[in-house]
């Protein structure tokens, strides 16, 4: 199982999700951004956390231009599989590969704290590693996580199952309470929390390993 | 040639900014701000004859989200 993670400037999360897909099994390889084709054998790419290019002009609006996205969005379309983390996740609707947007939180404040996640599908190999209706602790740190989709856009994700988290409580006004959501073949998920941050005892949780594992196991059963 | 590109969130979208600019105003004492949209200005200095059609791609692809903005050009 080989691994991919991409780093842009500004980009903090690259490491620790490197280390939660290591630890999970898989061979892990960085990827500069401006490296324009991901290597070929990878079977998941991850986008990290971070701010990339600053957070200027919107959330993951420059890195989803990078020569490596080109090369991500077609990874995608074979099939591939990605995580899109925090800003991991504003890049991947950036680029339209997740449907919706992300914006400024509703208190307009930034906001740094475990919460709670219902999963809410497990017809995922990102998510079969948890129970339907599970209730997981998992810290975010984000200023702009308020998702927003549109009623028609809401329906269609609910009625195809697309949503994989929801917030018990939440946080930043999203819509629908959405935490995550996955592409319509299953095979790309993006959210707001950080699961790489929740795979060590003493970093306070490992309610991400799940995540990671299932991940990995479904691969190299595959 | 300069040009004008005003982005602001679609009517509809809840607008967190604008509404804690709206409150503030109260604060201050000005009455009867019934509503706040915050967006941005871009402005760009393109070649000559760059043609509107390119203009509109540059908004589609990057200066706005459409998801969640519109966009509105003007040629200075």
């Amino acid at each position: 199982m080989k691994a991919g993670v991409i780093v842009f400037p500004g980009s903090n999360c690259d490491r620790d999700l490197a280390v939660a897909f290591e630890r999970a099994g898989a061979q892990v390889q960085m990827i500069w951004h401006k490296e324009t084709e991901l290597p070929t054998d990878l079977d998941i790419v991850g986008v990290p956390g971070g701010f990339s290019f600053g957070d200027y002009l919107r959330c993951g609006a420059i890195a989803a231009q990078s020569p490596i996205t080109r090369s991500l969005i077609k990874h995608t379309e074979r099939g591939g599989y990605a995580i899109g983390i925090c800003n991991g996740f504003q890049v991947l609707t950036e680029t339209g590969i997740l449907p919706g947007a992300l914006m400024r939180n509703a208190n307009l404040k930034f906001i740094c704290k475990p919460v709670g996640l219902k999963v809410e599908t497990t017809e995922c190999d990102f998510l079969s590693g948890y129970a339907q209706g599970q209730e997981i602790t998992v810290p975010v740190a984000h200023h702009d996580g308020n998702y927003n989709v549109t009623d028609e856009k809401l329906a269609q994700l609910r009625d195809e199952g697309r949503i994989a988290f929801t917030y018990t409580d939440n946080p930043n006004g999203s819509t629908g309470d959405i935490a995550g959501v996955i592409s319509k073949n299953r095979r790309v998920l993006g959210m707001m929390p950080h699961p790489e941050r929740c795979v060590d005892a003493l970093h306070g949780g490992t309610d991400g390993v799940a995540m990671f594992r299932s991940l990995v196991d479904s691969v190299v059963a595959a | 040639m300069k040009v004008r590109v005003d982005v602001m969130l679609k009517t509809g979208v809840l607008d967190p900014q604008g509404e804690a600019v709206r409150h503030a105003l109260g604060n201050l004492g000005f009455d009867g701000v019934e509503k706040v949209r915050q967006g941005k200005v871009i402005e760009l200095d393109v070649a000559e004859g760059t043609s509107e059609e390119q203009i509109k791609d540059m908004c589609e692809k990057l200066l706005a989200n459409t998801v969640i903005e519109n966009y509105a050009i003007q040629v200075l």
